[in-house]
């Protein structure tokens, strides 16, 4: 992870993606969501989406690991070159998540994020609050997802940014 | 129980919906497939961190809610489901061995302009611990199925004029 400091409003960051298989689809929803057209092809033929669909929590999820293995690929650049990272902390939530077109069985989502706001905290000099705008785009280019989280990250001086 | 539908619903309507023992073992099964951060994954690295110790995903916490829901609250509503969820707020962490409860509280319920046989109603859900404390509240305002789409059951003209 960059630095607080380091991040700017506007950086976009392609994180990965993801092809969603019908084992994948069916194992998320008999945990989380077990509703017909998650888990079984026929009933899901006979169902308003006409398909196997993921969970929208699934696509969600997918999201979470992809940004963690894009930010540990980024690290270990880092580190082979010789530089710091900073710790990625807790979030204290998300908004405006939106589920914008179902998500089949075969598609190939591709995640991205997008800084939208930075923000130090007064409470936690070591640490600064990030937004982030995450979207998800089907093959066909058609987004599928999106929503505003938000995130600590580490501070590199903390020191430097009081009053 | 009878099928709940949309009419149902009233703003200040209050319910609890099922409780879980979250483990150990399903907190970091659930980190090691979608969320793999050391805080939810293994205990020594989790001490070190804000928390103190192993807490369960943000994102592990709604799919047990959505879970909850389908088991002791949906399951016998006409429940459509929701294109997105408003906000997501994690405020305090949820650790292994805690049992959790779920409790539902209407916000708001809307008919559908585009859809008579639909109505979306707004929920506040909680996710409280055995101390009552809330560790997660999301809004969400899913549709349901409408008991009675041709009757304006009372709810003036300015509803019958919006379908």
């Amino acid at each position: 992870m960059k630095f607080f400091e380091d991040i700017g409003v506007g950086e976009i960051s392609d994180i990965g993606r993801h092809t969603f298989t019908a084992e994948d689809i069916k194992a998320f929803a008999t945990r989380f969501d077990p509703r017909p057209f998650h888990l079984d092809e026929a009933l899901a033929a006979r169902s308003q989406f006409g398909r196997l669909c993921a969970s929208g929590w699934h696509t969600a999820c997918v999201w979470m690991r992809l940004l963690i293995d894009f930010h540990r690929r980024e690290d270990e650049g880092r580190r082979a070159r010789g530089e710091a990272v900073a710790q990625l902390g807790p979030s204290p939530g998300f908004r405006d998540l939106k589920w914008l077109k179902p998500v089949y069985v075969g598609d190939t989502i591709s995640y991205a994020t997008e800084v939208v706001e930075t923000r130090p905290l007064s409470s936690r000099p070591d640490w600064g609050m990030i937004s982030v705008r995450n979207t998800g785009v089907n093959q066909h280019g058609e987004p599928v997802m999106s929503f505003i989280s938000s995130v600590l990250v580490e501070c590199r001086e903390p020191e430097a940014r009081r009053p | 129980m009878p099928r709940l539908h949309w009419e149902d619903f009233t703003p200040g309507q209050i319910a609890e919906c099922g409780s879980r023992l979250i483990t150990r073992a399903e907190i970091i099964a659930f980190a090691a497939e979608y969320d793999p951060q050391p805080m939810h994954l293994d205990e020594a690295a989790a001490r070190a961190n804000l928390f103190g110790g192993l807490v369960a995903s943000g994102w592990h916490s709604c799919c047990i809610l959505m879970r909850m829901l389908t088991d002791d609250f949906i399951g016998d509503a006409s429940f459509m489901g929701a294109p997105g969820v408003e906000e997501v707020n994690w405020l305090a962490p949820v650790r292994p061995g805690e049992r959790i409860k779920a409790r539902a509280t209407v916000l708001e319920t809307r008919a559908s302009r585009s859809r008579p046989d639909v109505g979306f109603v707004k929920f506040r859900f909680e996710l409280v611990n055995a101390t009552d404390q809330p560790v997660m509240t999301l809004i969400v305002s899913p549709m349901f199925g409408r008991r009675a789409p041709d009757s304006a059951r009372g709810r003036g003209p300015k509803a019958a004029s919006e379908r």
